[in-house]
């Protein structure tokens, strides 16, 4: 799947009656229902999708964009993946490392100017 | 490589000078006797059947009435290479076939297998492919023979990439026209009405030659329409009678060989252009989309002096980049927006309504087009695509409404825009276009920042990711004389967005018609044409696109190609599984089951062994990115040996 940035990063808290995420289970359901496709298997984004590492926030408006998203991503109804599903899935995308910081990968801070 | 041993064939070649694409006149030997004399026959029967016995005795103690023909020194397929070996081929991609049999020996004997020199394909679809890359270096046709049937139907699809993405190739196609001469239901099978027709939606030109004057004819009028820009491939049929049958002494008198004379590229009408050059100049955001701009390194210098003069952004590539346009590190790349753009000339672009809209995307039902550009802005093209269009195939890209539109090839007129601009630029105007190319620069720089940043995402991931595939490469070939022969696409542009890129032979673009199996040979022809300059060429190689025809790998290990290909080997038909995830969606069905028909897995492929069986050595499959670095730097050392090398690395999806 692919989700959008800027929805995800915005909204309400999640409702105190929104399930609680596993990240384990989420990790699996990640890779099964094909969020790696456009999102890379370790959220890093790319030409087909936003990164999600360390950017999805808040679960209400995770479920908001994966069931309504903008831009190229299908959309996932429940018929597909339950309110469950999907804050697993939230709670393992929540579990994604930060990347290190550029000056830190010697290959890449040598291409800054 | 193997070469053919020169046999004292020399003195029989009818022109001295052709390679020098000098006209000639046929010598006028004196005709040879009877035992090697030739010429259509027209007895009851070229090749006898077993007679029995008391008859062949008889044949054998009485005089024929009409004596065997067995030899000649001159079949017409000397003089076929005659004519090919005039228009300069280096070399001559074939998979073997009996329709061209006279013109294979006729090269390789005759011509002394030297310009051109035949390359062994295992695949037509290679040799297209290969003299598709190949051209895109040298920027010359390579020649490809085939069988006018089989040998073209597997070809089809590289030949449709070539002239999609206006490349020139130069296809030969064997075939027997005349029903008479064919002698077994293979040579019926092979044989064809109209051989060009399966592709003729898709060539720029065609002919059958019924006369070996009217192929020289045709030969090189065929090669001067191929290279006059909107550049194509182009389709001559040799007769395999004309190749097999002795040169009649009435030819051997008046062949000749017609001089080749380039056409020059058209040029944009210089009113036109001098209109357009006022709308840049005035403009206060302009920009200028590249798409197949530069067919020669004199492109990428002239839109270069263009983007400088008018401090304007160049957009080169959205979602394919499709030649080497413009230094991939210019301050002018890919800055401004066209959402905010007030003038935008797009040189040679395929589909530039996808540019200036937003269409549904493929996730959504019904179909709509937003435009995405300001009120009032202005839109031009410089293109050639109406000087070469066909009606089947939908290569145009959708109407677009623009408001100057300008016939001609943009490499070509660039030289009178330049010139318009320059004159129409007043010291206050200058200034100001200065002032704003500080901020393009300013923005430039902060989009390649930004793009750092994205690389070090999953940068320590299992499967590698594409950036770090890309930013590894790029640590050790910075100081070679490097040069990409694939497409970056599949691995998010990664390259263009990391690497130096300043050379139009650093990159050699997208297929033209997305149609895969072009990687692996287009990688190996441009190669070969990198070879004799000393160049490092890499090429990063999606798993799917080998799978077309692997035999290629054995090309480049005969032929003692230099390259290094190292694996983006996602496992997958990746596009499609997630064509198929965005089907399910649409289902409200299972996303899961996206993978069935699309994955390369169950078992996974070791192309590692796949190309040490072709003779290539193999490195692999790499799945830690730590284990990078010593295999490229392993590889590296294989190509500068003189040989093909692969790695198998294990990747993210792009």
């Amino acid at each position: 799947m692919v989700l959008g940035v800027t929805v995800i990063a915005s909204g309400a808290q999640a409702p105190a009656t929104a399930p609680t995420g596993n990240a384990e289970a989420g990790k699996r359901l990640y890779e099964k229902h094909t969020c790696f496709f456009c999102h890379g298997t370790a959220g890093q984004g790319g030409t087909d999708g936003a990164r999600l590492a360390v950017v999805a926030r808040n679960l209400q408006s995770f479920t908001r964009y994966v069931r309504q998203p903008s831009g190229r991503m299908p959309a996932f109804t429940d018929k597909i993946l339950t309110d469950q599903e999907v804050a697993d899935i939230f709670a393992y995308v929540r579990s994604l490392p930060a990347a290190k910081p550029v000056k830190d990968i010697p290959l890449l801070d040598q291409l800054r100017r | 490589m193997a070469r053919a041993t020169r046999r004292g064939v020399g003195r029989r070649r009818f022109l001295k000078g052709a390679a020098a694409g000098a006209a000639a006149l046929v010598a006028s030997p004196a005709l040879p006797d009877a035992q090697t004399a030739s010429g259509p026959q027209t007895g009851p029967s070229r090749q006898p059947a077993p007679a029995p016995s008391g008859a062949l005795a008889a044949a054998e103690t009485s005089a024929p009435s009409k004596p065997d023909v067995y030899t000649t020194d001159k079949p017409g397929s000397d003089f076929m290479a005659d004519v090919l070996k005039s228009l300069d081929f280096e070399y001559v991609a074939a998979n073997p076939g009996s329709s061209f049999r006279g013109i294979h020996e006729s090269l390789i004997n005759y011509g002394d297998n030297t310009k051109p020199e035949l390359l062994t394909c295992c695949h037509e679809e290679s040799s297209v492919a290969m003299a598709h890359g190949y051209a895109k270096i040298e920027g010359k046709p390579m020649l490809v023979m085939a069988h006018g049937t089989v040998g073209l139907q597997h070809a089809s699809m590289a030949v449709y990439n070539a002239y999609a993405d206006r490349v020139p190739v130069y296809l030969l196609l064997g075939n027997i026209f005349d029903v008479a001469w064919r002698r077994s239901d293979v040579e019926w099978t092979h044989s064809v009405q109209d051989a060009a027709a399966m592709v003729r939606d898709y060539t720029k030109w065609d002919d059958a030659p019924v006369s070996l004057g009217h192929f020289a004819e045709s030969g090189v009028r065929a090669y001067k329409i191929a290279m006059t820009p909107p550049q194509g491939p182009v389709v001559i049929v040799a007769d395999a009678v004309l190749q097999e049958e002795g040169i009649t002494a009435e030819d051997r008198r008046r062949l000749r060989v017609p001089r080749l004379s380039p056409t020059s590229p058209p040029v944009g009408d210089p009113e036109a252009v001098a209109q357009l050059a006022r709308m840049l100049v005035a403009a206060e955001s302009p920009i200028i989309v590249a798409g197949r701009v530069a067919r020669t390194p004199a492109g990428l210098t002239r839109l270069v002096e263009l983007a400088e003069l008018l401090q304007a952004p160049v957009h080169d590539g959205r979602q394919f980049v499709l030649r080497m346009n413009f230094p991939t590190r210019h301050p002018l790349k890919n800055s401004g927006s066209v959402a905010d753009a007030d003038v935008i000339l797009a040189l040679e672009v395929p589909d530039f309504f996808q540019l200036t809209h937003r269409q549904t995307p493929v996730n959504r039902f019904g179909m709509d087009a937003a435009l995405l550009t300001k009120p009032g802005a202005k839109l031009a093209t410089i293109s050639a695509q109406e000087l070469s269009t066909r009606n089947n195939y939908q290569d145009a890209g959708r109407y677009n409404e623009v408001d100057l539109a300008i016939s001609g090839d943009p490499e070509a007129t660039l030289p009178t825009l330049i010139e318009a601009c320059r004159r129409l630029i007043t010291p206050d105007r200058r200034r100001a276009l200065d002032a704003r190319g500080a901020k393009l620069a300013e923005a430039s720089r902060r989009m390649r920042d930004v793009k750092l940043e994205e690389a070090a995402w999953g940068w320590d991931a299992s499967p590698i990711s594409t950036a770090r595939l890309s930013a590894e490469l790029w640590n050790q070939i910075k100081n070679e004389d490097w040069s990409l022969v694939s497409d970056t696409t599949f691995v998010s542009h990664w390259p263009i967005h990391l690497w130096d890129f300043t050379k139009h032979y650093q990159f050699i673009g997208w297929s033209g018609a997305y149609g895969i199996g072009y990687g692996a040979p287009a990688a190996v022809g441009a190669a070969l044409a990198n070879r004799r300059h000393g160049r490092l060429s890499i090429n990063i190689q999606c798993d799917g696109d080998l799978n077309y025809a692997p035999g290629v790998l054995w090309t480049a290990a005969h032929h003692r190609i230099p390259l290094l290909t190292i694996m983006h080997n996602n496992r997958a038909y990746h596009q499609e599984r997630m064509y198929i995830t965005d089907m399910a969606a649409r289902a409200n069905r299972d996303v899961s089951r996206s993978n069935i028909g699309n994955e390369l897995a169950d078992p996974f492929i070791d192309y590692a062994s796949l190309a040490k069986a072709y003779g290539v050595q193999g490195i692999g499959p790499i799945v830690n990115p730590a284990d990078l670095a010593p295999a490229i730097k392993r590889a590296i050392e294989i190509v500068k040996r003189g040989e093909p090398v692969l790695i198998d690395t294990v990747t993210q999806p792009r």
